[in-house]
């Protein structure tokens, strides 16, 4: 398995030349990884799904997974769709409109040849894996968006993909069904075992449900990199935009969050369980003194390192088990922070937002 | 008719209102006219003239048969022009679209040249198989057929394209071959589609009647169809002409009551 593991993931050399776009990378997964894809609109996420499903011809570039090649441009390989063993979770949902939540899921397992009695009954453990056995023969247009999409997923789960490829499959939801099934899903990756590719807008989601981001800018991976990585030290306008986020872990009660490490953090956001919780590296202020201000929540760090950061100062300190803050020229002057000073950080309760962890907590794999 | 739903844009202008009114005169008062012509005292015994129902009988019957030819040859077509790309598409698409400009005596013309008893494929028809096409029940169907399918094509086509090909792109993520996607995602999902399109395919072989005259004659009992027949009957006995007229009108108005959602639907304000 050790010598074997580079072939028994996915290799992707990928180059897709179009007028208008042209997307060029290369990218390695390990059974077990999800990796986040996210950047700008037209930045080639979708691109690289699809190319890696097979519905995108390469221009050059070569593909394999599980040991076996499925696109070689030199060699002339290309595996059809449905030989891949891909499975793909789009942000239409695209349920089969005329086909119950069963028979969507047994579709799959249907195609490669499962009897229709086996199929069913690997689609009726599928739903119920994925919490919606109720649902199980009402038709997608009685189904929330929510519902649709865990019929989704387990439709591409129950072929036992090597991959799992997911566009936005949060973006179509309201805020609330997608923090739901953002749980469940961390969840079902976590014990699905194959490589996830999750094309994302949403920081959460990266910082979350994956254990490797990859930024794409322009058709190029210009960050790749470990959730915490790539929001401590985001390399472009966007992805700092995007996951330029500080990101705590804790157990929430009431309005009181107990991080991982012991110290506490004041919310606004009453909630009971387990929690993530961001703010942006700007709502981080320093000081040399405890401060006596509106903030309440203060922690004493070391200073990591200081580099500029766009027109703010970057400021990493080790308190709270890692923070990101954004400070003025100025006040980095005034403070003359450097790294191994001692300093406070504060943030205030207002500027924090709580997300739900679920009963399973899986934080991203930190590095 | 309904008020100007948005009156602060001012009111509709006559010389807009007036060639709409006239245009609304000339599509209903002909139809008025039918009806007020039709001699309905007379009309129970020239409803059931032998002569009536074996035309009608003719018209349903390759109708029908016109109908099921346009869904069996035409929905293939009609995938292959959404979903296929290839060299010459734009051509093949043209090329279904003719009968709809072609004059339907053109038609019949190009189809006795096809099929007559010295046409291309007519004479080794007739040379190999002793077969003749022309002037033959099957002459109705084929130019029916001919007339009709690119409305079935077009229409289905217009379906398939309407729909989003994702579904076909997750089908075979999911292992699906394009036959078993056609047949089971496609398919059910154009339904409607195809019920539309061969409606309008037999309606449009319902009233053919240059095609057929052309092609395949006007013998009652084998190709005289129900316009034909209005035909004949308009020069010998007009009030006979009127009754079947009206005939073939409620069948037009029965397509259009189960198309209504289709071509009445208002468009959304």
């Amino acid at each position: 398995m050790t010598v074997n593991a580079r072939t028994e993931g996915l290799d992707a050399e990928v180059v897709v030349a179009r007028p208008e776009h042209r997307l060029d990378v290369t990218l390695s997964a390990e059974p077990g990884d999800v990796v986040a894809v996210v950047g700008p609109n037209g930045s080639g996420k979708t691109t690289l799904l699809r190319a890696v499903a097979g519905l995108q011809p390469l221009s050059s570039g070569r593909i394999s997974c599980g040991g076996r090649v499925w696109d070689d441009t030199v060699a002339g390989v290309r595996l059809s769709v449905q030989e891949r063993r891909v499975g793909m979770v789009l942000q239409d949902i695209l349920l089969f409109p005329h086909l119950t939540a069963t028979d969507n899921v047994a579709f799959g397992p249907r195609s490669r040849g499962r009897t229709r009695a086996d199929a069913r009954r690997d689609a009726t453990a599928w739903l119920d894996r994925l919490g919606v056995t109720d649902l199980a023969e009402r038709r997608p247009h009685q189904l929330s968006g929510g519902q649709a999409q865990r019929v989704a997923v387990a439709r591409a789960l129950a072929t036992d993909p090597l991959v799992l490829l997911l566009d936005e499959p949060l973006a179509a939801l309201d805020v609330g069904a997608a923090m739901a099934l953002r749980l469940e899903l961390a969840r079902h990756l976590a014990e699905y075992g194959g490589i996830t590719l999750l094309v994302t807008h949403d920081a959460i989601d990266a910082l979350t449900i994956a254990n490797r981001v990859v930024v794409l800018d322009e058709g190029r991976i210009v960050q790749h990199g470990t959730p915490a990585e790539v929001s401590a030290l985001p390399r472009t306008a966007h992805a700092a935009r995007l996951v330029g986020l500080n990101v705590l872990h804790g157990q929430s009660r009431g309005s009181l969050v107990e991080l991982v490490g012991g110290t506490e953090l004041v919310t606004t956001t009453p909630y009971d369980g387990p929690v993530h919780v961001t703010f942006p590296p700007a709502a981080v202020a320093l000081s040399r003194e405890a401060g006596s201000g509106s903030a309440r929540n203060q922690w004493r760090g070391r200073v990591g390192s200081v580099a500029p950061h766009g027109t703010v100062v970057r400021v990493h300190l080790d308190a709270a088990g890692g923070l990101i803050a954004d400070v003025t020229a100025e006040s980095a002057g005034r403070l003359g922070v450097a790294p191994g000073q001692e300093v406070w950080a504060s943030v205030k309760a207002t500027e924090v937002t709580v997300h739900a962890a679920g009963p399973v907590d899986r934080p991203a794999r930190i590095t | 008719m309904t008020t100007d739903s948005s009156p602060a844009l001012g009111r509709a202008p006559l010389r807009l209102l007036v060639p709409a009114a006239v245009a609304i005169g000339l599509l209903v008062v002909p139809v008025v006219g039918l009806v007020l012509r039709t001699p309905w005292r007379e009309l129970p015994e020239l409803l059931v003239e032998p002569a009536l129902r074996q035309a009608l009988w003719i018209s349903v019957l390759t109708a029908t048969a016109a109908m099921l030819l346009c869904a069996v040859l035409g929905l293939p077509l009609a995938w292959v022009l959404a979903r296929t790309t290839f060299r010459g598409r734009g051509l093949v698409r043209g090329l279904v679209a003719v009968p709809l400009v072609m004059p339907p005596v053109v038609a019949g013309v190009a189809l006795l040249a096809a099929f007559g008893r010295t046409g291309v494929v007519g004479g080794p028809l007739r040379d190999l198989f002793g077969v003749t096409v022309p002037f033959t029940t099957v002459a109705v169907v084929l130019a029916h057929t001919f007339v009709a399918l690119p409305f079935f094509v077009l229409s289905v086509e217009g379906a398939l394209r309407a729909g989003n090909p994702d579904y076909d792109s997750v089908a075979a993520t999911l292992g699906a071959s394009r036959w078993m996607t056609f047949r089971r995602v496609t398919l059910p999902l154009v339904l409607p589609g195809i019920g539309a399109g061969m409606l309008l395919s037999w309606a449009r072989a319902m009233g053919e009647f240059g095609a057929t005259i052309t092609f395949a004659g006007n013998y009652p009992g084998t190709t005289q169809t129900m316009p034909l027949l209005i035909y004949s009957r308009l020069q010998s006995d007009p009030d006979a002409a009127y009754a079947l007229g009206l005939v073939l009108l409620v069948f037009s108005l029965i397509v259009l009551a189960v198309l209504r959602d289709r071509w009445l639907r208002e468009a959304p304000a």
